[in-house]
Order: C-alpha cells, then structure tokens, then sequence
C-alpha cells in the first residue's frame, strides 16, 4: 500500500490556533502519513525558535472562561494592558494541568516524525522576517512547491 | 492481562500524546512483541484502535480496569 499524503497550510499564529496543525500533523506521522505543513502569514510564528504565542477571547466569544470572567470583565475590560498576557497563562497552566502538551513539544515531535516544515518565502520577505529567527531544519517555498505535494495527498487542510 | 514485553505508562497524558508515545515505543521494539499502554484519557479507546486498524499493529485487548484504560498491542 502507498504511503499517504497529508498536507496543511497553516495560517494562525495564535497559541489555540496553533494546536490543530501540530496535533494532526504528529498523529498523522505516526500513523504513517507522509506530512507536510506550509506555515503563511501568521502561522510563521510558530516556526519561530523562540515561541511566544498567545491567546485572547477579544472577537471570539465562543472562548470558555474560567470563573465567569466574561460576567466580571465584559470585552471592553479584555482589552485592558496585561489582560491577554494573563488569558494566556491561565491557559496554559489549564493544559499543562489536563496533560496537553505544549507547542514546543508538539512541534518537536514533529521534526523528529519528520514531517516537513515549509516557511511561505512570500510571507517571510514581506514581514522582513530574520531566517536565523526560525528553527533549524525547515524549507522556503511558495505557492507551486506546496500545490506539488498537495496534488498528491490524501488530505488536505487549510488552518 | 496476558504477558508483555515492555509497558507504556501514559497515565495523565491527553490526546495526542499516548498515540505518539505508543508509537515512538512499538518503533523500538521487535515485531510479534507486546505493548501494555495505560491510559487515562477516554478518547484513547476509540484512538487506540483507529491507530491498531491503519497501522497493521494488532490491538489485542482494550479494557478498563481500576478508573484507568489499558491496551494491548502486538507489533506487526
């Protein structure tokens, strides 16, 4: 049997929106998909070495908050200095609580599944974005490159 | 619980990670031996075995016992 195909395109570059493509993408390699992720736009930030994604319930009122801090702080107060730093760590420390593993770990393991990791060229001149910035290991592609592997597979998302 | 060769305790851990574990485990190990997984997430049961029918390993027991999931997989 041929191996699969699963390929992404990833274009969040917030800490929720950051889980989909490495959950699937680490699950599908280890169910024996061949995997590829082309990180555009704000997705590149989680090709950065250092992470520093964050998470805010501003324009997104499907988020669940803890202790009814919706009632308490209404959306004028999440725009408050300080508030979406303190979202993020409640939200992580709600992950690391229920067993979920971080970005870090989560990309990790994807680089050691070898699933390939394509930074958008495009994106990267258009943000004057530093390559030293990235981890070590990925590719720079456009549009026609991902389409070559796209074409291909077996599924295809768009993050 | 029948004879194993090496066990995998994933207690606490949440999707995706007793799959990858599992796997990152059973690549270790020689075909025809036996994995013992514990697992305390639920969607591990259904996960275990869509990772049993597409990779060719056989998931030879699914059970819960004592609050806690455990898994019985056969490296193809």
């Amino acid at each position: 049997m041929d191996e699969k195909k699963l390929a992404i395109i990833a274009t969040k570059g917030s800490l929720d929106w950051a889980y989909p493509p490495f959950i699937l993408a680490s699950t599908a390699a280890a169910l024996g998909y061949e995997t590829q992720i082309f990180f555009t736009f704000y997705g590149l930030q989680l090709l950065k070495k250092k992470l520093a994604l964050e998470v805010t319930p501003l324009g997104n009122p499907g988020m669940p908050m803890p202790m009814g801090m919706d009632k308490w702080f209404p959306v004028l107060g999440m725009t408050l200095p300080g508030m979406q730093g303190m979202i993020t760590s409640m939200m992580k420390k709600k992950m690391s609580a229920k067993g979920v593993a971080s970005i870090d770990e989560l990309r990790d393991l994807c680089v050691e599944a070898e699933v390939k990791l394509i930074a958008c060229q495009m994106t990267v001149d258009l943000f004057d974005m530093d390559q030293a910035e990235f981890i070590d290991g990925i590719e720079y592609a456009g549009a026609a490159a991902f389409f070559e592997f796209a074409g291909e597979s077996d599924i295809c998302l768009y993050i | 619980m029948a004879d194993f060769d090496q066990e995998l305790d994933a207690s606490g851990l949440n999707c995706p990670l007793p799959i990858l574990r599992a796997k990152k485990t059973l690549s270790g190990m020689d075909a025809g031996q036996i994995l013992h997984i514990i697992a305390t997430d639920p969607g591990s049961v259904k996960d275990f075995d869509a990772f049993s029918k597409q990779t060719g390993n056989e998931l030879l027991e699914s059970k819960e016992e004592g609050g806690k999931f455990h898994f019985l997989i056969k490296k193809a």
